[in-house]
């Protein structure tokens, strides 16, 4: 169901952005970029202390234009994904982008954006879709020919990004 | 029963091996008068009587045509569902030829263009606008009558004709997944038309190019009652063999006649002389070429399929980097071994993400070979499957390696009798090892001319897989990127070896610049080691202090002197650095030697402690102290002591310069290195944004 889906590396570069439709991955791109502001401050507010208990689901970031803008950082190659509930706005547009989030502790950083005019997603379909995109993701750091940094070509990512955004389509 | 054109083609092309099989397969064999019965009936102006051999090989054909074999790409390498023609039933009426697949087999008749035009003409295939059953038998007896000579009429096929002969074609998806390793030797061979459009890229330009009009080849058309024929022949070495001439075609023992059940003898009638470079010509080619069978060579439609060779070899490198073969191969490990083989990164990334099934980071033996069989066909040139293929799962993997190697067992799945050509193969192939078999690649293959290109490859395989292990320094490229990326990374396994390096480095500081830096001269340094400091070499005490002329003379001053020798001693390593400053003294120097037996040299113990003093001892200096002892006793011994006195002070003051001087330079150390540490953290902050 997801619109755009956009991995972001620590430095704040994507690792990888795709989106549907294609032609407007420009628009998405910028989304996605103004959406790491609100995660950073909203991984600024837990503080550190919370860092251990700390849960990597950021949820709903805001709702703005269309969508709705789901962000996810997952926690490099530990796989003890814990989630950051942070209280989801409710979108005041229909028709909107929504983007969620998720941050792990590595501070790689999942961007989802979902169109809410499909049927409203549940906080748990997008955690699903997250978990799925953070093991996706750790599979890909595992293969020793991938280094961090680099963009993510593997295709059994893109496989997987591309099941999760067809179910939108 | 009319189909559209688009319709006769999409059937046929698009809907590939499932409709394809189960439209040949649905439909009931139709008894062979019925189908000759549907053929004189169709469109086709005049009658057509066919043989029962011209049936039987007509049906073969176009149920060939009809279905497209599938491209085992992703699902392992099923057996092409043409092979479900195995029991010879006859495609229905309905069905109708792919255009595709005729246009192939039509060239593969090898008859000029014009004659093929002809033909479709004459068939009816143009006025209808595709390829029935009906259309398709009269193209082929057509071209039968024009490969016997006879003038492309209607007329012509109403005689008895022999079987129309096609160049074996080739699968194109047996060119994408042979291996070099995996040769198989032909066996019987149905003329496979080329029905894969996104087949090989190279196999497809070569087919394209190599569209010429070559004459018959040996003949292919065996008949479809042996099942052996349907052994798809994998192309062992793809669009490389193309170059096999004529004459090889000719000396070899075309393997499908022992097996075909030709009837018709003309098959040694037909050859064309023409050297044919068409691709398909290395069905027969391979035949000939008598490459070495793996173990389990029955399986020619397997190029992912690791041979026994080709397994021992694997588990020889896994023990090579892992001594237990129950345990793991880590990922570094794997990385390195893998880069050696100069495959790029991204297609290492690719083939380990295909056969690390468990995405733990590391390669079990099983992970470990189908990894390697992947290196090794991409080295060759063929295209990365999509998914991982059965045969290279670690689970078959796994039982495969537990049995035994020469287990029968795996043969007998597959029935087909070995070739008899194939058995002196056979020898050959055991004896070889599995690097050595390709070398000898060669020796069997001796009535085939076996391509340059080929044996380019086979030598490329030569040395691909023994310098798996030598140590090849990776390409440029991948050093570069492979040291880059390190640096890339932002604080991973590089940034110990970072901090390493930078502990390293403090121990070690950078040589002392020269004395003439402008911080020391912020020190009275320069006033109290004279001028002469610049010239001295580091490391080396300055000279004393100058001492402050002293109103008396006193033999203490001569034996400061005498103290002063250790420390005198010194410069005269220096008086060869000033040149002018020791001229000027010599001329002082010797003067006051004399005189310092005096007691009252006022003017000359002054001049020695200015000489003392100035960096550029004398050479004559040493003479001093020679001179001394020369001094009466008694009146060094009161002078001895006020001596050692001022000596003491001396010394004490020498050391307060000194050790002030050295806090100064350690403290100028200590600021280098901190502004070299903040230098290195803003590089290593810019370092992730350059990789951009």
């Amino acid at each position: 169901m997801a619109v755009c889906i956009a991995v972001i590396a620590k430095e704040n570069y994507p690792l990888y952005i795709r989106s549907i439709p294609a032609e407007q991955e420009l628009k998405f791109h910028y989304t996605v970029h103004t959406s790491l502001d609100v995660v950073d401050e909203k991984v600024s507010a837990m503080g550190k202390a919370l860092v251990d208990q700390r849960e990597l689901y950021l949820g709903l970031l805001y709702p703005t234009e269309d969508y709705k803008v789901y962000l996810l950082m997952p926690n490099g190659v530990s796989y003890k994904c814990k989630k950051l509930l942070i209280p989801c706005v409710k979108s005041m547009f229909p028709n909107q982008l929504h983007r969620y989030g998720y941050v792990t502790n590595s501070k790689v950083k999942f961007v989802m954006v979902v169109d809410s005019s499909n049927t409203a997603l549940r906080d748990n379909e997008i955690r699903s879709m997250f978990r799925k995109l953070h093991n996706s993701y750790t599979d890909v750091m595992c293969n020793p020919f991938y280094n961090p940094g680099d963009r993510i070509h593997s295709r059994a990512f893109d496989n997987m990004v591309t099941s999760m955004m067809v179910q939108v389509c | 029963m009319e189909q559209g054109p688009a319709a006769a083609v999409g059937t046929a092309g698009a809907v590939g091996a499932a409709a394809g099989a189960s439209a040949p397969a649905a439909v009931a064999a139709a008894a062979a008068g019925a189908s000759s019965s549907g053929v004189s009936a169709g469109y086709c102006p005049v009658p057509l009587p066919l043989s029962d051999s011209e049936q039987q090989c007509y049906s073969e054909l176009f149920a060939r045509c009809c279905c497209a074999p599938a491209t085992s790409s992703s699902s392992g390498h099923p057996p092409p569902p043409a092979e479900v023609g195995r029991g010879a039933p006859l495609p229905g009426p309905a069905a109708t030829a792919g255009a595709n697949q005729v246009a192939d087999l039509l060239r593969a008749s090898q008859l000029p263009a014009e004659t093929l035009h002809q033909i479709t003409e004459l068939c009816g295939a143009k006025r209808v606008g595709y390829f029935g059953p009906t259309q398709f038998y009269v193209a082929l007896k057509l071209i039968a009558a024009a490969q016997s000579g006879l003038p492309v009429q209607v007329e012509s096929i109403k005689c008895e004709l022999p079987l129309p002969q096609f160049m074996a074609l080739k699968n194109d998806s047996e060119i994408r997944y042979s291996n070099t390793t995996e040769l198989h030797g032909m066996k019987c061979q149905i003329p496979y038309v080329t029905m894969e459009k996104n087949s090989f890229k190279r196999v497809d330009d070569g087919e394209k190019q190599q569209e010429k009009i070559s004459p018959v080849m040996s003949p292919v058309s065996s008949p479809p009652s042996s099942p052996s024929n349907y052994q798809r022949v994998p192309l062992t070495y793809g669009y490389g063999k193309l170059r096999s001439g004529m004459d090889q075609m000719h000396a070899a023992p075309y393997e499908t006649r022992q097996h075909a059940l030709q009837q018709e003898g003309s098959t040694s009638g037909s050859h064309g002389p023409k050297p044919t470079r068409r691709q398909t010509s290395l069905i027969q080619s391979l035949s000939v070429e008598r490459e070495p069978q793996e173990s389990n060579s029955n399986y020619p439609d397997d190029p992912w399929r690791i041979t026994e060779e080709q397994r021992e070899y694997y588990i020889n490198q896994f023990k090579s980097l892992q001594p237990d073969l129950s345990s793991f191969i880590s990922g570094s490990l794997a990385k390195n071994f893998f880069t050696k083989s100069k495959l790029t990164i991204p297609e290492l990334s690719y083939i380990w993400e295909l056969s690390d099934v468990d995405c733990d980071g590391a390669l079990t033996l099983p992970e470990f070979c189908a990894a390697f069989h992947l290196i090794v066909a991409r080295k060759n040139g063929y295209p990365l499957p999509e998914s991982l293929p059965q045969t290279l799962q670690p689970d078959y993997l796994q039982t495969a390696f537990l049995k035994s190697k020469w287990d029968c067992a795996l043969f007998d799945s597959y029935s087909e009798p070995m070739p008899v050509n194939q058995q002196p193969r056979d020898l050959n192939r055991i004896e070889k090892s599995s690097i050595k078999e390709k070398t000898d690649l060669t020796a069997p293959a001796q009535d085939v001319t076996i391509d340059d290109k080929q044996a380019l490859k086979i030598s490329s395989v030569d040395e691909a897989m023994p310098k798996d292990l030598s140590v090849d320094t990776a390409t440029p490229k991948d050093l570069n990127t492979l040291k880059a990326r390190p640096r890339s990374r932002s604080y991973s396994n590089t940034s110990l070896e970072e901090a390493m390096k930078r502990v390293e480095e403090p121990p070690t500081p950078p040589p002392r610049p020269q004395k003439s830096h402008s911080r020391t001269s912020s020190l009275d340094l320069n006033k109290v080691f004279q001028p002469n400091a610049p010239a001295a070499k580091p490391g080396l005490l300055p000279p004393p202090p100058a001492l402050p002329p002293r109103p008396f003379v006193s033999q203490t001053d001569q034996v400061s002197e005498i103290e002063l020798h250790p420390q005198l001693t010194r410069t005269p390593s220096q008086t060869e650095e000033s040149g002018s400053p020791v001229k000027k003294d010599l001329p002082h120097s010797q003067p006051p030697s004399k005189p310092i037996r005096r007691k009252f040299r006022p003017e000359n113990q002054v001049m020695e402690n200015q000489e003392l003093s100035s960096v550029t001892g004398t050479s004559s200096v040493p003479t001093v102290p020679t001179v001394k002892p020369h001094a009466p006793v008694q009146k060094q011994s009161s002078k001895q002591k006020k001596a050692i006195q001022t000596a003491i002070r001396k010394n004490k003051e020498a050391n307060a310069v000194l050790a002030r001087l050295n806090s100064e330079l350690q403290q100028q150390l200590k600021e280098v290195h901190q502004e070299r540490i903040a230098l290195e953290n803003q590089l290593e902050q810019l370092r992730p944004v350059t990789v951009l």
